[in-house]
Protein backbone atom coordinates (compact mmCIF):
# COMPACT_ATOMS: atom_id res chain seq x y z
CA UNK A 1 0.00 0.00 0.00
CA UNK A 2 1.41 3.13 -0.75
CA UNK A 3 0.30 6.03 1.23
CA UNK A 4 -0.12 9.65 0.02
CA UNK A 5 2.64 11.09 1.25
CA UNK A 6 3.84 14.74 -0.44
CA UNK A 7 6.85 12.83 -1.75
CA UNK A 8 4.88 10.49 -3.62
CA UNK A 9 2.07 12.44 -4.83
CA UNK A 10 4.83 14.80 -6.20
CA UNK A 11 6.05 11.55 -7.95
CA UNK A 12 3.02 10.41 -9.05
CA UNK A 13 2.68 14.25 -10.68
CA UNK A 14 6.42 14.09 -12.37
CA UNK A 15 5.57 10.58 -14.11
CA UNK A 16 2.08 12.18 -15.49
CA UNK A 17 3.61 14.90 -16.76
CA UNK A 18 5.66 13.46 -18.61
CA UNK A 19 3.60 10.91 -19.59
CA UNK A 20 1.46 14.01 -20.90
CA UNK A 21 4.03 15.85 -22.83
CA UNK A 22 3.39 14.23 -26.24
CA UNK A 23 -0.13 15.41 -25.68
CA UNK A 24 1.03 18.90 -24.90
CA UNK A 25 3.66 19.26 -27.82
CA UNK A 26 1.00 18.34 -30.32
CA UNK A 27 -1.77 21.22 -28.29
CA UNK A 28 0.88 23.49 -28.86
CA UNK A 29 2.28 22.34 -31.88
CA UNK A 30 5.43 22.29 -30.88
CA UNK A 31 6.98 19.00 -31.88
CA UNK A 32 10.27 19.49 -30.76
CA UNK A 33 9.48 19.54 -27.36
CA UNK A 34 8.58 15.50 -27.76
CA UNK A 35 12.13 15.58 -29.28
CA UNK A 36 13.44 17.51 -26.09
CA UNK A 37 11.86 15.32 -23.44
CA UNK A 38 12.96 12.26 -25.20
CA UNK A 39 16.37 13.40 -24.45
CA UNK A 40 15.92 14.28 -21.05
CA UNK A 41 14.44 11.27 -20.59
CA UNK A 42 17.63 8.76 -22.06
CA UNK A 43 19.80 11.54 -19.94
CA UNK A 44 17.45 11.01 -17.03
CA UNK A 45 17.26 6.93 -17.48
CA UNK A 46 21.30 7.38 -18.05
CA UNK A 47 21.16 9.54 -14.41
CA UNK A 48 19.19 6.61 -12.35
CA UNK A 49 21.78 4.40 -13.96
CA UNK A 50 24.63 6.25 -12.36
CA UNK A 51 22.73 7.23 -9.26
CA UNK A 52 22.14 3.60 -8.13
CA UNK A 53 26.25 3.20 -7.68
CA UNK A 54 26.51 7.44 -6.70
CA UNK A 55 23.63 7.62 -4.71
CA UNK A 56 23.18 4.55 -3.36
CA UNK A 57 27.03 2.94 -3.63
CA UNK A 58 28.61 5.79 -2.87
CA UNK A 59 30.95 5.09 -5.40
CA UNK A 60 31.47 8.48 -7.72
CA UNK A 61 32.46 6.71 -11.07
CA UNK A 62 33.79 9.87 -13.59
CA UNK A 63 33.52 7.56 -16.32
CA UNK A 64 29.42 6.39 -17.08
CA UNK A 65 29.39 8.10 -20.85
CA UNK A 66 30.89 5.72 -21.91
CA UNK A 67 28.23 2.68 -21.10
CA UNK A 68 25.75 5.58 -23.01
CA UNK A 69 28.87 5.39 -25.98
CA UNK A 70 28.53 1.43 -25.79
CA UNK A 71 25.41 1.78 -26.13
CA UNK A 72 24.68 4.00 -28.98
CA UNK A 73 28.37 2.40 -31.04
CA UNK A 74 26.80 -1.33 -30.82
CA UNK A 75 23.76 0.44 -32.69
CA UNK A 76 25.70 2.47 -34.98
CA UNK A 77 27.86 -0.38 -36.35
CA UNK A 78 25.20 -3.15 -36.88
CA UNK A 79 23.53 -0.71 -38.50
CA UNK A 80 26.56 0.32 -40.60
CA UNK A 81 26.80 -3.49 -41.42
CA UNK A 82 23.20 -4.05 -42.75
CA UNK A 83 21.95 -5.46 -39.39
CA UNK A 84 19.20 -3.48 -38.37
CA UNK A 85 17.40 -5.58 -35.66
CA UNK A 86 16.54 -3.99 -32.57
CA UNK A 87 16.90 -7.34 -30.49
CA UNK A 88 20.27 -8.15 -32.07
CA UNK A 89 21.58 -4.21 -31.30
CA UNK A 90 20.27 -4.30 -27.80
CA UNK A 91 21.89 -8.00 -27.32
CA UNK A 92 25.00 -6.43 -28.91
CA UNK A 93 24.87 -3.45 -26.39
CA UNK A 94 24.07 -5.62 -23.51
CA UNK A 95 26.73 -8.09 -23.54
CA UNK A 96 29.81 -5.57 -24.57
CA UNK A 97 28.64 -3.69 -21.83
CA UNK A 98 28.40 -6.16 -19.33
CA UNK A 99 31.98 -7.46 -20.26
CA UNK A 100 33.37 -3.73 -20.03
CA UNK A 101 31.48 -3.23 -17.09
CA UNK A 102 32.95 -6.16 -15.25
CA UNK A 103 36.37 -5.79 -16.16
CA UNK A 104 36.36 -2.32 -15.36
CA UNK A 105 34.08 -2.46 -12.26
CA UNK A 106 36.09 -5.61 -11.27
CA UNK A 107 39.84 -2.86 -11.73
CA UNK A 108 38.21 0.13 -10.28
CA UNK A 109 36.22 -1.50 -7.09
CA UNK A 110 39.75 -2.37 -6.10
CA UNK A 111 40.79 1.36 -5.42
CA UNK A 112 38.21 4.19 -3.44
CA UNK A 113 37.60 7.80 -3.47
CA UNK A 114 39.70 9.91 -5.46
CA UNK A 115 41.49 7.08 -7.19
CA UNK A 116 38.05 5.59 -8.17
CA UNK A 117 36.78 8.94 -9.86
CA UNK A 118 40.15 9.03 -11.79
CA UNK A 119 40.62 5.27 -12.83
CA UNK A 120 36.73 4.99 -14.12
CA UNK A 121 37.82 8.81 -15.74
CA UNK A 122 40.76 6.86 -17.43
CA UNK A 123 39.12 3.72 -18.21
CA UNK A 124 36.20 5.95 -20.48
CA UNK A 125 38.88 8.33 -22.39
CA UNK A 126 39.95 4.94 -23.12
CA UNK A 127 36.80 4.49 -24.73
CA UNK A 128 36.59 7.37 -26.26
CA UNK A 129 40.02 7.24 -28.01
CA UNK A 130 39.40 4.20 -29.00
CA UNK A 131 35.86 5.36 -30.58
CA UNK A 132 38.03 8.49 -32.15
CA UNK A 133 40.31 6.14 -33.73
CA UNK A 134 37.57 3.78 -35.88
CA UNK A 135 38.22 5.73 -38.82
CA UNK A 136 36.15 3.43 -40.29
CA UNK A 137 32.86 4.24 -38.72
CA UNK A 138 33.52 8.13 -38.92
CA UNK A 139 36.23 8.19 -36.17
CA UNK A 140 35.82 12.01 -34.48
CA UNK A 141 32.93 13.32 -36.73
CA UNK A 142 30.68 9.94 -35.90
CA UNK A 143 28.45 8.08 -37.98
CA UNK A 144 24.71 8.34 -39.01
CA UNK A 145 22.58 5.75 -38.84
CA UNK A 146 20.53 5.49 -41.58
CA UNK A 147 17.41 3.45 -40.06
CA UNK A 148 16.04 2.99 -36.80
CA UNK A 149 16.64 0.04 -34.74
CA UNK A 150 13.81 -2.52 -35.72
CA UNK A 151 12.45 -4.39 -33.03
CA UNK A 152 9.15 -5.91 -34.21
CA UNK A 153 5.79 -4.88 -33.17
CA UNK A 154 7.88 -1.61 -31.34
CA UNK A 155 8.17 0.51 -34.03
CA UNK A 156 10.18 3.53 -33.20
CA UNK A 157 9.43 5.19 -36.54
CA UNK A 158 7.44 8.19 -35.10
CA UNK A 159 8.94 10.06 -32.32
CA UNK A 160 5.72 10.03 -29.95
CA UNK A 161 5.94 6.71 -30.29
CA UNK A 162 9.73 6.19 -29.18
CA UNK A 163 9.23 8.68 -26.50
CA UNK A 164 6.42 6.52 -24.78
CA UNK A 165 8.80 2.92 -25.42
CA UNK A 166 12.08 5.61 -23.65
CA UNK A 167 8.89 6.46 -21.10
CA UNK A 168 8.20 2.62 -20.55
CA UNK A 169 11.34 1.77 -20.06
CA UNK A 170 12.57 4.37 -17.78
CA UNK A 171 8.91 3.87 -15.74
CA UNK A 172 10.03 -0.37 -15.84
CA UNK A 173 13.88 0.61 -14.66
CA UNK A 174 12.67 3.16 -11.84
CA UNK A 175 10.20 0.38 -10.64
CA UNK A 176 13.10 -2.37 -10.54
CA UNK A 177 15.48 0.00 -8.87
CA UNK A 178 12.83 0.94 -6.33
CA UNK A 179 12.54 -2.78 -5.60
CA UNK A 180 16.55 -3.59 -5.99
CA UNK A 181 17.35 -0.36 -3.48
CA UNK A 182 14.76 -2.10 -0.62
CA UNK A 183 15.74 -5.83 -1.43
CA UNK A 184 18.57 -7.37 0.64
CA UNK A 185 20.85 -6.51 -2.61
CA UNK A 186 20.02 -2.68 -1.68
CA UNK A 187 20.90 -3.37 2.36
CA UNK A 188 24.07 -4.40 1.16
CA UNK A 189 24.39 -1.87 -0.84
CA UNK A 190 23.50 0.92 1.08
CA UNK A 191 24.98 0.00 4.13
CA UNK A 192 28.38 -0.35 2.11
CA UNK A 193 28.17 3.34 1.52
CA UNK A 194 27.20 3.90 5.20
CA UNK A 195 29.75 1.85 6.91
CA UNK A 196 31.91 -0.55 4.66
CA UNK A 197 34.05 -1.55 7.60
CA UNK A 198 31.17 -2.91 9.37
CA UNK A 199 29.97 -4.63 6.64
CA UNK A 200 32.80 -7.19 6.10
CA UNK A 201 33.13 -6.77 10.19
CA UNK A 202 29.41 -8.43 9.81
CA UNK A 203 30.90 -11.30 7.34
CA UNK A 204 29.78 -9.57 4.30
CA UNK A 205 32.56 -10.13 1.05
CA UNK A 206 31.46 -6.58 -0.03
CA UNK A 207 33.27 -5.98 -3.56
CA UNK A 208 31.20 -9.01 -5.36
CA UNK A 209 28.01 -6.96 -4.54
CA UNK A 210 29.46 -3.12 -5.72
CA UNK A 211 30.30 -5.26 -8.56
CA UNK A 212 26.90 -6.29 -9.49
CA UNK A 213 25.79 -3.02 -8.64
CA UNK A 214 28.02 -1.71 -10.78
CA UNK A 215 27.91 -3.93 -13.77
CA UNK A 216 23.47 -3.07 -12.99
CA UNK A 217 24.28 0.62 -13.19
CA UNK A 218 26.41 0.35 -16.37
CA UNK A 219 23.90 -1.95 -18.00
CA UNK A 220 20.99 1.13 -17.13
CA UNK A 221 23.67 3.76 -19.42
CA UNK A 222 23.69 1.23 -22.36
CA UNK A 223 20.27 0.63 -22.63
CA UNK A 224 20.33 4.45 -22.49
CA UNK A 225 22.58 4.89 -24.86
CA UNK A 226 21.25 2.74 -27.47
CA UNK A 227 17.71 4.96 -27.22
CA UNK A 228 19.98 8.14 -27.75
CA UNK A 229 21.75 6.20 -30.49
CA UNK A 230 17.88 5.75 -32.00
CA UNK A 231 16.58 8.92 -31.10
CA UNK A 232 19.33 11.11 -32.46
CA UNK A 233 20.07 8.29 -35.80
CA UNK A 234 23.78 9.05 -34.89
CA UNK A 235 26.52 7.78 -32.59
CA UNK A 236 29.76 9.81 -32.41
CA UNK A 237 32.67 10.14 -29.64
CA UNK A 238 30.66 12.81 -27.83
CA UNK A 239 28.55 10.68 -26.12
CA UNK A 240 31.58 9.32 -24.46
CA UNK A 241 33.15 12.30 -23.59
CA UNK A 242 33.87 13.25 -20.00
CA UNK A 243 31.68 16.33 -20.11
CA UNK A 244 28.71 13.70 -19.83
CA UNK A 245 30.02 11.84 -17.62
CA UNK A 246 29.98 14.87 -15.16
CA UNK A 247 26.62 16.07 -16.55
CA UNK A 248 25.41 12.60 -15.48
CA UNK A 249 26.91 13.41 -11.89
CA UNK A 250 25.58 17.11 -11.70
CA UNK A 251 21.75 15.48 -13.03
CA UNK A 252 22.02 12.79 -10.41
CA UNK A 253 23.01 15.88 -7.56
CA UNK A 254 20.69 18.83 -8.99
CA UNK A 255 18.06 16.42 -8.67
CA UNK A 256 18.53 14.49 -5.05
CA UNK A 257 21.02 11.70 -5.24
CA UNK A 258 19.52 9.73 -2.21
CA UNK A 259 16.15 9.48 -4.58
CA UNK A 260 15.05 7.60 -6.92
CA UNK A 261 13.50 9.75 -9.31
CA UNK A 262 16.04 12.22 -8.23
CA UNK A 263 18.71 12.24 -11.16
CA UNK A 264 15.40 12.32 -13.49
CA UNK A 265 14.51 15.26 -12.19
CA UNK A 266 18.05 16.65 -12.30
CA UNK A 267 18.20 15.93 -16.25
CA UNK A 268 14.82 17.61 -16.99
CA UNK A 269 16.18 20.93 -14.77
CA UNK A 270 19.48 20.46 -16.37
CA UNK A 271 18.84 20.07 -19.93
CA UNK A 272 15.32 22.55 -19.82
CA UNK A 273 17.40 25.48 -18.49
CA UNK A 274 20.02 24.71 -21.03
CA UNK A 275 17.48 24.72 -23.57
CA UNK A 276 15.61 28.15 -22.61
CA UNK A 277 19.01 29.74 -21.76
CA UNK A 278 20.73 28.75 -25.25
CA UNK A 279 18.17 29.70 -27.28
CA UNK A 280 17.37 33.15 -25.58
CA UNK A 281 16.13 35.68 -27.48
CA UNK A 282 13.69 37.71 -25.22
CA UNK A 283 14.49 41.75 -25.99
CA UNK A 284 15.61 42.69 -22.72
CA UNK A 285 17.02 46.24 -22.54
CA UNK A 286 20.74 46.99 -21.81
CA UNK A 287 21.48 43.86 -24.24
CA UNK A 288 20.73 41.73 -21.26
CA UNK A 289 19.39 39.07 -23.34
CA UNK A 290 22.37 39.17 -25.75
CA UNK A 291 24.25 38.99 -22.46
CA UNK A 292 22.34 35.90 -21.35
CA UNK A 293 22.22 34.33 -25.06
CA UNK A 294 25.89 34.63 -25.15
CA UNK A 295 26.94 33.01 -21.54
CA UNK A 296 24.27 31.01 -20.53
CA UNK A 297 26.81 28.86 -19.37
CA UNK A 298 27.60 31.12 -16.50
CA UNK A 299 24.22 31.41 -15.51
CA UNK A 300 23.41 27.30 -15.61
CA UNK A 301 26.39 27.51 -13.15
CA UNK A 302 25.12 30.00 -10.93
CA UNK A 303 21.49 28.00 -10.77
CA UNK A 304 24.03 24.65 -9.64
CA UNK A 305 25.95 26.41 -7.36
CA UNK A 306 22.48 28.01 -6.22
CA UNK A 307 20.63 24.66 -5.74
CA UNK A 308 23.01 22.77 -4.05
CA UNK A 309 24.23 25.33 -1.41
CA UNK A 310 20.60 26.04 -0.54
CA UNK A 311 18.77 22.90 -1.32
CA UNK A 312 21.64 20.15 -0.09
CA UNK A 313 19.37 17.47 -1.14
CA UNK A 314 18.68 18.49 -4.48
CA UNK A 315 15.41 19.62 -6.31
CA UNK A 316 13.70 16.36 -5.89
CA UNK A 317 15.39 14.88 -2.75
CA UNK A 318 14.41 18.71 -0.86
CA UNK A 319 10.76 17.58 -1.69
CA UNK A 320 11.24 13.84 -0.50
CA UNK A 321 12.78 14.02 2.87
CA UNK A 322 10.40 16.87 3.93
CA UNK A 323 8.46 15.30 7.07
CA UNK A 324 6.71 12.47 6.45
CA UNK A 325 3.16 13.83 6.45
CA UNK A 326 0.01 12.12 5.00
CA UNK A 327 -1.98 14.55 3.16
CA UNK B 1 38.34 -22.07 21.45
CA UNK B 2 40.95 -19.52 20.43
CA UNK B 3 44.34 -20.22 20.35
CA UNK B 4 46.88 -17.21 19.97
CA UNK B 5 50.37 -18.61 18.99
CA UNK B 6 53.35 -16.03 19.48
CA UNK B 7 51.71 -12.83 17.40
CA UNK B 8 53.79 -10.15 16.01
CA UNK B 9 52.55 -6.81 14.86
CA UNK B 10 54.98 -3.91 14.16
CA UNK B 11 53.67 -0.45 13.25
CA UNK B 12 57.36 0.94 12.01
CA UNK B 13 59.68 0.45 14.83
CA UNK B 14 56.93 0.13 17.58
CA UNK B 15 56.00 -3.39 18.87
CA UNK B 16 52.21 -3.31 19.23
CA UNK B 17 51.78 -6.87 19.82
CA UNK B 18 54.92 -8.56 21.26
CA UNK B 19 54.95 -12.61 20.76
CA UNK B 20 51.71 -12.47 22.51
CA UNK B 21 49.95 -16.21 23.39
CA UNK B 22 46.85 -16.25 24.65
CA UNK B 23 44.10 -19.56 24.86
CA UNK B 24 40.53 -18.50 25.05
CA UNK B 25 38.83 -21.62 26.11
CA UNK B 26 35.16 -22.35 25.37
CA UNK B 27 32.72 -20.81 27.67
CA UNK B 28 34.63 -18.52 29.31
CA UNK B 29 34.50 -14.78 29.74
CA UNK B 30 38.29 -13.86 29.07
CA UNK B 31 39.06 -10.22 29.69
CA UNK B 32 42.24 -8.27 28.65
CA UNK B 33 43.17 -4.93 30.51
CA UNK B 34 46.27 -2.87 30.24
CA UNK B 35 47.07 0.62 29.79
CA UNK B 36 46.33 2.68 26.85
CA UNK B 37 48.58 1.51 23.95
CA UNK B 38 48.83 -1.65 25.33
CA UNK B 39 47.80 -3.16 21.66
CA UNK B 40 44.41 -4.42 23.31
CA UNK B 41 43.01 -2.95 20.16
CA UNK B 42 45.29 -4.03 17.81
CA UNK B 43 45.16 -7.21 19.01
CA UNK B 44 40.79 -7.54 18.42
CA UNK B 45 41.86 -6.21 15.25
CA UNK B 46 44.15 -9.06 14.02
CA UNK B 47 42.06 -11.54 15.35
CA UNK B 48 38.84 -10.19 13.66
CA UNK B 49 41.04 -9.78 10.02
CA UNK B 50 41.35 -5.71 9.69
CA UNK B 51 45.16 -6.02 10.41
CA UNK B 52 47.72 -8.63 9.30
CA UNK B 53 49.89 -9.92 12.14
CA UNK B 54 53.79 -9.97 10.91
CA UNK B 55 54.09 -13.07 12.68
CA UNK B 56 52.73 -16.16 14.50
CA UNK B 57 49.24 -17.80 14.59
CA UNK B 58 45.50 -17.33 15.30
CA UNK B 59 43.84 -20.48 15.50
CA UNK B 60 39.82 -20.46 16.17
CA UNK B 61 37.36 -23.37 16.36
CA UNK B 62 40.02 -25.62 15.54
CA UNK B 63 40.70 -24.04 12.21
CA UNK B 64 43.86 -21.49 11.14
CA UNK B 65 42.32 -18.14 10.11
CA UNK B 66 45.58 -15.89 10.66
CA UNK B 67 45.53 -15.90 6.70
CA UNK B 68 41.08 -15.37 6.65
CA UNK B 69 39.91 -12.34 5.17
CA UNK B 70 37.74 -10.86 7.62
CA UNK B 71 34.53 -11.32 6.07
CA UNK B 72 35.16 -15.37 6.30
CA UNK B 73 35.76 -14.96 10.21
CA UNK B 74 33.10 -13.88 11.23
CA UNK B 75 30.91 -16.13 8.87
CA UNK B 76 33.02 -18.70 11.14
CA UNK B 77 31.44 -17.42 14.07
CA UNK B 78 33.79 -14.44 15.37
CA UNK B 79 31.11 -11.72 15.67
CA UNK B 80 32.93 -8.51 16.94
CA UNK B 81 32.07 -4.91 18.10
CA UNK B 82 34.13 -1.96 18.04
CA UNK B 83 35.94 0.72 20.77
CA UNK B 84 34.21 3.72 18.61
CA UNK B 85 30.64 2.75 17.79
CA UNK B 86 29.83 1.80 13.96
CA UNK B 87 26.60 1.10 13.36
CA UNK B 88 24.72 2.36 9.87
CA UNK B 89 23.37 5.73 10.83
CA UNK B 90 20.94 5.89 8.17
CA UNK B 91 19.39 3.12 9.28
CA UNK B 92 17.02 2.25 12.24
CA UNK B 93 17.75 0.52 14.96
CA UNK B 94 15.86 -2.54 13.24
CA UNK B 95 17.29 -2.02 9.73
CA UNK B 96 20.85 -2.15 11.49
CA UNK B 97 20.38 -5.16 12.98
CA UNK B 98 18.29 -6.88 9.85
CA UNK B 99 21.53 -5.81 8.13
CA UNK B 100 23.63 -8.07 10.48
CA UNK B 101 21.04 -11.03 10.66
CA UNK B 102 21.25 -11.13 7.02
CA UNK B 103 24.74 -11.25 6.66
CA UNK B 104 24.38 -14.70 7.72
CA UNK B 105 21.19 -15.90 6.82
CA UNK B 106 23.48 -16.90 3.15
CA UNK B 107 23.94 -14.32 -0.07
CA UNK B 108 22.78 -11.11 -0.98
CA UNK B 109 21.67 -11.09 -4.60
CA UNK B 110 18.36 -11.25 -3.85
CA UNK B 111 16.57 -7.88 -6.00
CA UNK B 112 13.05 -8.42 -5.99
CA UNK B 113 11.79 -8.70 -2.11
CA UNK B 114 11.86 -6.02 0.62
CA UNK B 115 14.22 -7.07 3.07
CA UNK B 116 12.89 -5.32 6.27
CA UNK B 117 8.94 -7.14 5.17
CA UNK B 118 11.08 -10.66 5.54
CA UNK B 119 9.75 -12.62 8.64
CA UNK B 120 13.35 -14.48 8.40
CA UNK B 121 15.34 -11.45 8.78
CA UNK B 122 13.08 -9.51 11.09
CA UNK B 123 11.97 -12.07 13.60
CA UNK B 124 15.48 -13.06 14.59
CA UNK B 125 16.34 -9.31 14.62
CA UNK B 126 13.49 -8.26 16.96
CA UNK B 127 14.52 -10.64 19.26
CA UNK B 128 18.22 -9.70 19.05
CA UNK B 129 16.75 -5.95 19.93
CA UNK B 130 14.45 -7.30 23.33
CA UNK B 131 18.03 -9.13 24.24
CA UNK B 132 19.93 -5.60 24.54
CA UNK B 133 16.23 -3.92 25.44
CA UNK B 134 16.04 -1.72 22.62
CA UNK B 135 12.86 -2.95 21.46
CA UNK B 136 10.94 0.15 22.13
CA UNK B 137 13.46 2.29 19.65
CA UNK B 138 13.58 -0.40 16.51
CA UNK B 139 12.04 1.89 14.37
CA UNK B 140 14.30 5.05 15.57
CA UNK B 141 16.93 5.91 13.35
CA UNK B 142 20.18 5.54 14.92
CA UNK B 143 21.12 9.00 14.47
CA UNK B 144 18.80 9.53 16.94
CA UNK B 145 19.95 7.48 19.57
CA UNK B 146 21.53 8.04 22.68
CA UNK B 147 25.41 6.91 22.88
CA UNK B 148 24.32 4.41 25.46
CA UNK B 149 21.78 2.92 23.42
CA UNK B 150 24.10 2.93 20.38
CA UNK B 151 26.60 0.91 22.42
CA UNK B 152 23.91 -1.43 23.15
CA UNK B 153 23.12 -1.42 19.19
CA UNK B 154 26.59 -2.39 18.89
CA UNK B 155 26.47 -5.73 20.77
CA UNK B 156 23.13 -6.55 19.13
CA UNK B 157 24.69 -6.24 15.44
CA UNK B 158 27.34 -8.74 17.32
CA UNK B 159 24.85 -10.76 18.51
CA UNK B 160 22.64 -11.18 15.76
CA UNK B 161 25.07 -13.20 13.61
CA UNK B 162 24.76 -15.75 16.32
CA UNK B 163 28.57 -16.58 17.00
CA UNK B 164 30.38 -18.78 18.19
CA UNK B 165 32.50 -16.60 19.74
CA UNK B 166 32.15 -12.67 20.51
CA UNK B 167 35.00 -9.94 20.44
CA UNK B 168 34.03 -6.99 22.24
CA UNK B 169 36.09 -3.89 22.68
CA UNK B 170 35.27 -1.94 25.21
CA UNK B 171 31.55 -2.43 25.06
CA UNK B 172 31.15 0.18 28.08
CA UNK B 173 33.50 3.04 26.50
CA UNK B 174 31.71 6.42 27.75
CA UNK B 175 28.87 4.91 29.25
CA UNK B 176 27.48 6.05 32.94
CA UNK B 177 27.65 4.03 35.67
CA UNK B 178 23.69 2.96 35.22
CA UNK B 179 23.92 2.50 31.57
CA UNK B 180 27.34 0.23 32.76
CA UNK B 181 25.45 -1.92 34.93
CA UNK B 182 22.60 -2.81 32.58
CA UNK B 183 25.52 -4.14 30.10
CA UNK B 184 27.35 -5.57 33.10
CA UNK B 185 23.81 -7.68 33.63
CA UNK B 186 23.39 -8.06 29.86
CA UNK B 187 27.12 -10.07 29.59
CA UNK B 188 26.10 -12.17 32.73
CA UNK B 189 23.44 -12.66 30.95
CA UNK B 190 25.50 -14.30 27.62
CA UNK B 191 28.10 -15.87 30.12
CA UNK B 192 28.20 -19.56 29.09
CA UNK B 193 26.14 -19.12 26.17
CA UNK B 194 29.19 -17.50 23.99
CA UNK B 195 32.64 -17.48 24.39
CA UNK B 196 33.66 -13.80 24.86
CA UNK B 197 37.19 -11.64 24.99
CA UNK B 198 36.58 -8.91 26.63
CA UNK B 199 38.19 -6.10 26.38
CA UNK B 200 37.30 -3.22 28.85
CA UNK B 201 38.61 -0.32 31.08
CA UNK B 202 36.03 -0.29 33.77
CA UNK B 203 37.56 -2.63 36.60
CA UNK B 204 34.12 -3.05 38.10
CA UNK B 205 32.75 -5.03 35.46
CA UNK B 206 35.99 -6.66 34.63
CA UNK B 207 36.11 -8.19 37.39
CA UNK B 208 32.66 -8.88 38.14
CA UNK B 209 32.20 -10.61 34.68
CA UNK B 210 36.02 -12.22 33.66
CA UNK B 211 36.67 -15.68 34.46
CA UNK B 212 40.36 -15.05 33.67
CA UNK B 213 42.08 -11.99 32.69
CA UNK B 214 45.24 -11.31 30.75
CA UNK B 215 47.33 -7.85 31.43
CA UNK B 216 48.49 -6.50 28.22
CA UNK B 217 51.36 -4.29 29.19
CA UNK B 218 53.45 -3.02 25.71
CA UNK B 219 51.90 -5.88 23.51
CA UNK B 220 53.12 -8.05 26.03
CA UNK B 221 50.91 -10.32 28.14
CA UNK B 222 52.37 -9.74 31.77
CA UNK B 223 50.46 -12.04 33.88
CA UNK B 224 47.13 -14.61 32.86
CA UNK B 225 44.88 -15.95 36.00
CA UNK B 226 41.62 -15.22 37.60
CA UNK B 227 40.71 -12.57 38.69
CA UNK B 228 42.02 -13.24 42.74
CA UNK B 229 44.77 -14.05 41.62
CA UNK B 230 45.18 -11.22 38.93
CA UNK B 231 44.44 -8.78 41.65
CA UNK B 232 47.01 -10.49 44.03
CA UNK B 233 50.04 -10.09 41.36
CA UNK B 234 52.30 -7.86 42.75
CA UNK B 235 54.08 -7.29 39.25
CA UNK B 236 50.11 -6.19 37.86
CA UNK B 237 50.21 -3.83 40.38
CA UNK B 238 53.39 -2.44 39.47
CA UNK B 239 52.86 -2.32 35.91
CA UNK B 240 48.95 -0.98 36.00
CA UNK B 241 46.59 -1.73 38.40
CA UNK B 242 48.21 0.60 40.97
CA UNK B 243 48.50 3.44 38.41
CA UNK B 244 44.45 3.35 38.03
CA UNK B 245 44.34 3.66 41.73
CA UNK B 246 45.95 6.21 41.60
CA UNK B 247 44.32 8.07 39.07
CA UNK B 248 40.80 7.51 40.83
Amino acid sequence: MVSMTLRNIVAAAILIALAAVPIIAAALEQPFYVTLFSRILIFGLAALGLNLILGFGGLVSFGHAMYIGIGAYAVGILSYHGITNGWTHLAAALAVGAVAALLVGAVSLRTRGMAFIMITLAFAQMFFFLAVSLKQYGGDDGLAIATRSDFGVFKLDNPTRLYYIIYGVLIATLYGAWRMVHSRFGMVLRGCKSNERRMIALGVPTLRYKLTAYVMSAIICVIAGVLLANLTRFCSPSYMQWQLSGELIVMAVLGGMGTLLGPVVGAAALLVIEELLSSFDLPLPWGVGAFIHDHWMALLGLFIVGVVLTLKQGLYGYIAARPRRTV
Amino acid sequence: MLAIDSLVKRFGGLLATDHLSLQVARGEIHAIIGPNGAGKTTLIHQLCGEVAPDEGRIVFDGHDITREPAYRRALSGLGRSYQITSVFPEFTALENVVIAVQAHAGHSFRFWRSAVREPALVEPARAVLAQVALSDRANTPVGALAHGERRQLEIAMALAGRPKMLLLDEPMAGMSHQESASVVALLAGLKSKYTILLVEHDMDAVFALADRITVLVYGRAIATGTPDEIRASREVRDAYLGDVEELS
